[in-house]
Formats: C-alpha cells, sequence, structure tokens
C-alpha cells in the first residue's frame, strides 16, 4: 500500500526562551492539522521523536486526550526518520486510515554529552576527551580529502552555501549569508572543521500527516507520495562515531545501506532525484554523503561544488532550505524538517528559495550517533 | 609521586615497554580494543586477552582544539586545556584504535606515517597521584 503526506507543519528553529519542547510540538502539529484540513479527534495514530522531551507523547495534552496509541522514539539524529518509518509502516498494517509523525527537541548549546558507557564504550574513552561527536566528523572528512581530493575551499563553499539559502528562509535559525573567507577564519574546532562549518543543536519542531495514498485527495490536492522510507544502523567494518576500535575490514556505512533499501523500494535511483536534503552536521559530512547516497563519485564533489551544481538552481540542489549549518539541530526534529522543505518544495511552495523546474522527486537522508541512518524518498 | 593508569586493563603497567591490551576472538579471530568478552563479529563469548603490537601507522585523524565536555572528559579545561590531536592507528593486520596523538600540529601529522606507542601525563588525581594515558607518537 502506498502512503501519502498531506499536512506539514514546522515549528521555527533556532532559540525560544520560555517555550517548551511539548508546546513547540504542538504548535508544529497544529499547523500540519491545519495544513491537511483536519482535526486532532481525526488523527488515529502518532509516532514522537525527542532526545530532551522523555514522553512526546504528552503533547497530548495540549491537543486533546483522545486515547490513541501514541509511540515515543529515540534513533539519535535519525530520530525523525525511525518516526516517519514507523508511521508509514502503521498504515501499511491496515488498521488506521490517518495519523501523524512528530519531532520536537530543545537542547542547551554547545556539543552533545552523554555517559560513554551507554555507547557501550569504556569510561576512560570519555575521561580522556574522545566522546566528542565533532572530532569524529572532523577526522571523517579528513581522512575523505585526503583519499579523493576534497579542498578546505569546498568546505567553506558548502558552508556558505547553507548560511545563503538560510538566509532565505524565514523559520531558519542563522539567516546571515557568512563569506566563505568568514568561515575559513572562524575558530578551528576539529582540523580541519571550523566553527562555521558545524551546525549547533537548537530547538524546533516539524510534523507530518500521513493517510493511504487511496484517501490522500479527501484532505488535499496536492500530496505528496513517501516512495520510501528506511532506517539503517552501522554494520562491522563502517567508520562510525564513539568507536574506541575499529576492525582491520572496512565496510560501508549505515548511510549507503540505509540509501541502496530505499531505492530499491522506491523503485527510483538517484539519477530521478531532483532535489535532496542532506545530514550536515557539518560542511564535510555534507560532501561525504553526496556519495554515500549515490549522487556522484567519490571525489566528483570538489568539481560540482565549484560549478555550483548544489546551489538552488543548479542541477542538483541540496539543503534549500539551509539544512542543519542554518537550521540547526533539535535532533528530534530534524528529519522532518528536511521531509516538510522537499514536500513544500514539491508542491512549489518554496517562494524565494523554489527550486525551478517543477521537481517532482524529493530525497532526505540523516545519519548520528552510534551509526544510524534513515532515508525517505518522496515524489509527487 | 605515583603514576597510576588512566584505567586497570587499558595497557600493560608498569612497564618499560607497556602494550595495549585488547581481545581475540577464538571462534573467528578478529581482534579489539579494549577488552571485549563477546565478539562483535560471531556473537562468540570466547574471547582471549591479545597483547597488540607497539607500532602502527596513522589511519586517520583530526584536532581536538576545544576542551571536551565534562562529565565525561576529566583532563585540563580553561586556560590549562592544551589542543591534542586524535586519530586511529592501525597496528598492522590486528586491529584499528583510536588513541591521543602527540603531535597536534595539521603540518606534522599525515595518514600512513609511522606511529609508536608511549605513555603520557594525563592529569592529577585527587590523592596526588599522576594519571598516565596511552598515546602514539611520530616515529623519527
Amino acid at each position: 500500500m502506498d502512503v501519502a503526506i498531506v499536512g506539514i507543519g514546522l515549528h521555527p528553529f533556532g532559540r525560544f526562551p520560555g517555550a517548551s519542547g511539548i508546546e513547540m510540538g504542538a504548535f508544529a502539529i497544529r499547523r500540519a492539522l491545519a495544513d491537511a484540513g483536519v482535526e486532532w479527534r481525526d488523527v488515529q495514530f502518532a509516532f514522537g521523536g525527542s532526545y530532551e522531551v522523555d514522553n512526546p507523547d504528552a503533547v497530548v495534552a495540549l491537543l486533546g486526550l483522545t486515547g490513541i496509541p501514541f509511540t515515543d522514539v529515540y534513533n539519535g539524529c535519525a530520530t525523525a526518520a525511525s518516526a516517519l518509518t514507523l508511521a508509514a509502516d502503521t498504515l501499511r498494517l491496515g488498521d488506521h486510515d490517518l495519523g501523524i509523525a512528530v519531532g520536537m527537541d530543545k537542547h542547551l548549546p554547545g556539543a552533545f554529552s552523554a555517559d560513554p558507557r551507554n555507547y557501550a564504550c569504556p569510561s576512560w574513552y570519555g575521561e580522556l576527551g574522545y566522546f566528542v561527536t565533532t572530532k569524529f566528523f572532523g577526522m571523517k572528512i579528513n581522512k575523505y580529502m585526503h583519499d579523493h581530493g576534497i579542498s578546505r575551499s569546498t568546505l567553506a563553499k558548502v558552508a556558505a552555501k547553507g548560511y545563503r539559502n538560510g538566509a532565505l528562509n524565514p523559520n531558519a535559525f542563522r539567516r546571515k549569508p557568512l563569506s566563505e573567507e568568514e568561515i575559513l577564519a572562524s575558530p578551528m574546532l576539529n582540523y580541519p572543521l571550523t566553527q562555521y562549518m558545524f551546525c549547533s543543536p537548537d530547538e524546533g519542531a516539524a510534523a507530518a500527516v500521513l493517510c493511504r495514498a487511496e484517501h490522500a485527495h479527501r484532505y488535499t490536492d496536492t500530496p505528496i507520495y513517501l516512495r520510501a522510507a528506511t532506517v539503517r544502523t552501522r554494520r562491522l567494518g563502517a567508520f562510525e562515531v564513539h568507536s574506541p576500535w575499529l576492525p582491520i575490514e572496512e565496510t560501508a556505512g549505515p548511510t549507503v545501506d540505509a540509501s541502496r533499501a530505499a531505492y530499491e523500494m522506491a523503485g527510483i535511483g538517484p539519477e530521478d532525484v531532483e532535489i535532496v536534503q542532506l545530514q550536515d552536521t557539518d560542511a564535510g559530512a555534507e560532501v561525504i554523503h553526496l556519495a554515500e547516497n549515490g549522487f556522484c563519485a567519490d571525489g566528483e564533489q570538489e568539481k560540482l561544488v565549484a560549478d555550483r551544481a548544489f546551489e538552488v538552481d543548479g542541477r542538483l540542489p541540496v539543503n534549500t532550505d539551509g539544512g542543519l549549518i542554518a537550521n540547526g539541530e533539535p535532533i528530534g526534529a530534524s528529519g522532518l524538517r528536511q521531509v516538510h522543505e522537499i514536500v513544500l518544495q514539491l508542491r512549489g511552495q518554496a517562494r524565494e528559495r523554489q527550486v525551478p523546474g517543477n521537481p517532482k522527486v524529493g530525497y532526505t537522508q540523516l545519519y548520528g550517533a552510534p551509526g544510524t541512518a534513515g532515508v525517505s524518498i518522496l515524489s509527487v | 609521586m605515583a603514576r597510576v593508569p588512566v584505567a586497570e586493563g587499558v595497557f600493560t603497567w608498569p612497564s618499560d615497554e607497556p602494550q595495549l591490551i585488547g581481545s581475540r576472538c577464538n571462534q573467528c579471530g578478529i581482534v579489539t580494543f579494549p577488552r571485549q568478552d563477546s565478539c562483535p563479529r560471531c556473537a562468540s563469548t570466547e574471547m582471549d586477552d591479545q597483547l597488540l603490537p607497539r607500532r602502527g601507522w596513522l589511519w586517520a585523524w583530526t584536532t581536538q582544539e576545544f576542551p571536551p565536555p565534562s562529565p565525561p572528559y576529566t583532563g585540563p579545561t580553561g586556560d590549562a586545556f592544551v589542543p591534542f590531536g586524535v586519530g586511529y592507528v592501525e597496528l598492522d593486520g590486528e586491529v584499528k584504535l583510536e588513541t591521543r596523538l602527540t603531535e597536534a600540529d595539521p603540518e606534522a601529522l599525515s595518514i600512513g606515517m609511522e606511529m609508536e606507542l608511549v605513555v603520557l601525563p594525563f592529569r592529577s588525581d585527587d590523592d596526588g597521584n599522576e594519571v598516565v594515558t596511552f598515546a602514539f607518537r611520530p616515529v623519527g
């Protein structure tokens, strides 16, 4: 059975003193319900993702205590992919006709931290200062640049694109364009990644209303079909965050696995995709994820970025809403923000940052600790 | 002042030629670091201790230019913080392990360079001991 997205809603991303994560979640849900032309009482089930809000289902206190099954999920930076995938799968089971996936978060500033033992790492790994996600991203792109001939200038260009697109997005956290020179000159955090090449943890929420595809036109003239939604975890040999050791054998990461599974499920290949949202925790991650999701070969990014291929008016627009770099990352919400942007673009409602040429197929990808990825493919 | 390891069972200590302590799976032969009592490849629970080679080559690296969030980090912070290199060193044919590097200058680090194990001061504990950790330094 096919699944359609008939409503989307977003609470802006940024810093909102006084607003709780749950309140932002309720805001996004109300927006999505209004977009679909339905009421909360019409929603038959929900999946809610968050890191900071331990019970996203508590949002019913603000929306209506209707007694629906409301399942809370958490999979690191891929949390929203889990909520979306499970919502689609629940519709396919056939017992429900209309449901919602929501993500919400409200992080303090600064790098994420946790007890390393909860990631199957020894305590000393954290004591010594290795339990730092940004360090992994620095190491991964540094190796990738060495192996595939990517320059620091390309990293700066990718980050600059994020801020430039963010400036066109009223819901973005960072709305000030930054030059490549400013990005390269900002403080080095983990070589070769500078401060302005990284996204920041922040606050926000996003939601999508899903239904069985055959009912979609009851709710909207512009349904967007969820052709695939997949989540994968790492296999032995993948180079992953929070790994005190790696085996000699090397294998592709979970993004590659989730991507291949999604293409297979959708019957759509990377050559068919016209607009893309990638996990750009840092500018290097966007560069690597372009290849891991099949949009170019390793190393081709250097020329493609220089040729402006991934700009809003480029050959394959990437992170048109500014991505994580401009929006920041409320972990639970981030992937549904990506879906929100793809739906807007496929409907032709993205205003100043609308991709020209009426794109028909969009793609989203999430990646995070401890080696979890999610992909979705959407089409008109 | 006593020199105590950051944790027991990570490297042989005290020793003039310390070695990291990993595990080797009795069934499939994979080597892990640190010790682990089940195999991440074949799920066997028959793991033997394995002393690891003291030399290898740099497989990946970056620098840590800001003090890591504390907790869990227990090293120097604020003005006392000194940026350090971090990388994976491949111990030929056995395992790649994440380690502090004695070098934090990007100009002095390159993938493929030969590295060797050293034991370095990390911090002082509340009893006045010097807490030491393993690290790798470029050879030559």
